[in-house]
């Protein structure tokens, strides 16, 4: 009997620890409120600071604080006036005369005025700046060919440049170029990436570390303002888990929906929305040493690749198949007539036989597990290794974690002793300059700071590119893109695989989210009932 | 007593001084470094070295080491690449986080797992006993995040009892019911694993005890069973349970990266398992001496408990 008695006890105990532990009585889901919008992140963010952050995760909330100079037209790539209502090029296209919109203030107060716009740009690229120290600011090199930095008037601001420098523009409209508040610089000092002020159409209301950044709409705002009362940044690194909290309406919007869970999301209850971007998934083949210094045998791969089963089986058509180095996201610097190479088997082996590469070749292909734009590349490598050997390559797969495979691939294939004929790549850029200026030109090899680690090189190219880049006038500056564009296409120092589609998910209380080409998320226009 | 805890805690120091080093040569060993993290793709090695140098990570690794070393002494951990806070507010905040899901897994362990030992250990080869072998035999198979998972599927995004992730709900809330609402399923996902471990080893402990004879003395003079097993058995067994307690301390604090990471607890597993991808190297370096450093106390704490329960192993 007292036997029995313990057990009954223990029973008890077991039921109030666990009637205590599930809260009893509360409801589950504290539902927001209309008009609050939870949006679901994939990381923490490292600052607010629009300066000294690179991450994506982090400028989904900083285009939404900050306005730049300038900004993207809704569904493009090409720039439109922001903080400054019009702009002056000079002929030799190295002064660049912006005048700023009135009556804008920050959040804080203060106004906005062209000796604010001096601050930000100073406090990045000079050294001695008395606030350069709440650096360091990485990307401060996309405004490297600034010189100098006059505010004539208030309203005036004028830029100089070392060079000519086309795509200074973009790079204004990119999140390195969003304007913040002097007068909170000065107040927070090396604080102010937790304490950020702009002009944005919403205000920073509160940073609990590792749980939310919550915003609130500014109703001063001078374009229109948002109708929504708060955003609420939610950072849930964990794919799987960030699927679960939509499916359980933890949060309205999620971005970077895995394509696996994709299904889940294609009915009424919610809104899937994609949208291709800036963004170019290749593999850099080795230009200078092995089989694929012969340009037959790089083309040989880019016929063998079955590019369209990678993006329809591999990604679950969150990519489209790439026709070539430039995203067809710049849409005015795209070459539309240029077809991606198509998937025969038959020809990639004919091209092989007639560069000489043996049935059998070993090539050695580095892979990541990970990282920034890298989509699924265990899964891709795989595909790829498989689509090589039916045509008579053997590649040999070296996996790394991604900051390893930088240090491996950005010094170049055949640096540090270490020889590899492909390795995988992706990036996403804000300029149709910067991939192919940075990647594909003779200057750019990794001995000389840049990021041809294939050691490609094509006299024409490079010239095409620093035309380019000094032309002021866009529909020249396209023609030049897209004759670049015609020539590494069929020299192949690439395989061109994806270009990835962004896409998103909100419930049905969300309505007006549409996604950019920038791959920004903007969300002053947004609704939630 | 005392002069042996003082002895335990200076042998503390040269432990915690080689965790030291050894945290620091390997995160100085991996290959990557914080600024190719932090500029990705633009990580030229122009940008890099001059990015290094903003960070002060151009300096010989002696004087890196014994700068870091000086002035965590004098309490300053550093200020975090990645978050751009200071290292010990964030680990602080974390490891608080991890405490409270892991001291909460970690107290249902122990009360259940003894429980179930000797409900086990008292009615041998009985039902309860199998049953409570089988239940505890499912829980020591089953992965913590698979468990998790699960648990988020059923409880909270089928049923809607509990909320999938985080530790406070997002809007509202930040009471203790809430707290404990967003602690339900972590902490029983974590507790399974260890509550099956303290089962077995408390019902083996539990009969070894029940079979030595001041146990049949008790039960002779008439002593009732309750009190037999509760009062006299259980602590003596309690001699040989304790370091398996503290192991499952351990183990529950080391098995919360997983479910912090499932989750998304805001604990200090997941902070360095970041910090790591980020090669944020004065937060990995700051929180895995810390973490260390609780642990060391930790098994001193645990050593001292024991040498009270038994003199014997005073030394």
């Amino acid at each position: 009997m007292a036997k029995l008695t313990l057990t009954r006890r223990g029973l008890l105990i077991s039921g109030v620890a666990a009637g205590v532990l599930m809260g009893t009585g509360l409801p589950s889901m504290a539902a927001t409120p209309p008009g609050v919008l939870v949006v679901g992140q994939i990381a923490e963010p490292k600052a607010l600071d629009p300066a000294a952050v690179t991450a994506v995760n982090d400028f989904r909330i900083l285009m939404n604080l900050y306005d730049g100079l300038v900004r993207y037209k809704s569904g493009t790539l090409e720039v439109e006036p922001a903080l400054a209502e019009s702009w002056d090029i000079s002929d030799d296209g190295k002064t660049y005369t912006f005048h700023l919109r009135q009556d804008v203030k920050f959040h804080d107060g203060s106004a906005f005025d062209a000796e604010a716009v001096k601050f930000n740009f100073e406090r990045m690229l000079d050294e001695n700046h008395p606030y350069h120290h709440t650096g360091p600011f990485p990307l401060a090199f996309f405004f490297s060919s600034v010189d100098t930095i006059d505010a004539k008037d208030p309203q005036t601001v004028v830029f100089t440049l070392k060079e000519p420098y086309a795509p200074f523009l973009s790079n204004l409209a990119y999140p390195t170029g969003l304007i913040v508040s002097p007068t909170a610089v000065k107040k927070f000092d090396k604080d102010f990436g937790r304490n950020p002020v702009g002009t944005g159409p919403f205000t920073f209301k509160e940073w609990r570390a590792n749980e939310a950044v919550v915003v609130e709409g500014n109703p001063d705002y001078w374009d229109t303002p948002t109708s929504l009362k708060a955003v609420i940044f939610r950072p849930i690194t964990d794919a799987n888990t960030r699927v679960a909290e939509m499916l359980a309406g933890g949060i309205d919007l999620m971005v970077e929906v895995p394509p696996v869970a994709l299904k889940e999301f294609q009915n009424d209850k919610y809104h899937l929305v994609e949208q291709a971007g800036p963004h170019l998934w290749f593999l850099i083949l080795d230009c200078a040493k092995g089989p694929f210094k012969d340009k037959r045998a790089r083309q040989a791969a880019n016929y063998a690749i079955n590019k369209k089963a990678i993006v329809n089986d591999v990604l679950e058509g969150t990519a489209t198949v790439a026709n070539g180095p430039t995203p067809a996201a710049f849409a005015w610097a795209h070459d539309d007539s240029l077809d991606p190479y198509p998937y025969d088997p038959e020809k990639a082996k004919a091209l092989l036989k007639e560069a000489g590469v043996a049935e059998g070749t070993e090539v050695t292909f580095y892979v990541t597990d990970g990282g920034s734009g890298m989509l699924d590349p265990v899964a891709m490598g795989t595909a790829i290794q498989a689509d090589l050997k039916a045509v008579g390559l053997n590649a040999k797969i070296e996996t790394f974690e991604w900051n390893t495979f930088l240090g491996k691939v950005n010094p170049g294939l055949d640096a540090n002793g270490q020889h590899v004929d492909m390795a995988e790549m992706a990036w996403m850029t804000n300029d149709p300059d910067t991939l192919p200026y940075l990647a594909l030109r003779t200057d750019a090899w990794p001995d000389k700071g840049g990021f041809n680690s294939g050691y490609y090189s094509n006299p024409e190219v490079d010239k095409l590119l620093e035309e380019a880049r000094t032309a002021t006038d866009q529909s020249k500056r396209a023609e030049l893109y897209k004759k670049m564009q015609q020539i590494v296409h069929d020299d192949a120092p690439w395989v061109f695989v994806a270009n990835w589609k962004q896409n998103a998910v909100t419930n049905d209380k969300v309505s007006d989210f549409t996604l950019q080409p920038s791959f920004f998320l903007l969300l002053k226009d947004v609704t939630k009932a | 007593m005392g002069s042996y805890i003082l002895k335990r805690l200076l042998l503390a120091v040269p432990v915690i001084l080689g965790i030291t080093v050894i945290v620091f040569l390997i995160m100085a060993m991996i290959p990557g470094d914080p600024a190719t993290a932090i500029l990705g793709s633009y990580a030229t090695p122009e940008n890099v070295a001059k990015l290094n140098r903003d960070l002060g990570l151009d300096q010989p690794l002696v004087a890196r080491y014994s700068i870091w070393l000086w002035n965590m002494l004098h309490g300053d951990f550093g200020q975090s690449f990645s978050l751009n806070r200071p290292v010990i507010d964030e680990v602080l905040e974390r490891f608080n986080n991890t405490l409270i899901l892991a001291g909460t897994s970690f107290v249902l362990c122990t009360v259940f797992g003894i429980l179930a030992g000797v409900v086990s250990a008292a009615r041998q080869y009985g039902f309860a006993d199998k049953a409570i072998t089988f239940v505890v035999l499912l829980g020591i198979s089953i992965p913590s995040f698979f468990l998790g998972m699960m648990m988020i599927l059923i409880f909270a995004v089928d049923l809607q009892w509990l909320p999938v992730s985080g530790m406070y709900a997002i809007y509202g809330g930040g009471d203790l019911p809430d707290l404990l609402h967003h602690l339900t399923m972590p902490a029983l996902a974590l507790a399974v694993v260890a509550t099956g471990v303290v089962a077995r080893l408390s019902r083996s402990a539990m009969l070894e005890v029940l079979r030595q004879d001041f146990i049949r003395t008790a039960r002779a003079k008439g002593v009732k069973e309750g009190r037999v097993i509760w009062g006299h058995a259980l602590r003596a067994a309690m001699v040989s349970i304790i370091p398996v307690l503290g192991i499952q301390a351990g183990f529950v604090l080391s098995g919360a990266v997983y479910i912090e990471i499932v989750f998304q607890w805001p604990g200090i597993g997941r902070m360095l398992v970041d910090a790591i991808l980020q090669r944020d190297i004065l937060l990995v370096q700051g929180g895995v001496v810390f973490v260390a450093a609780c642990y060391v106390i930790f098994n001193i704490i645990v050593d001292v408990a024991q040498s009270l329960l038994d003199p014997r192993i005073k030394t």
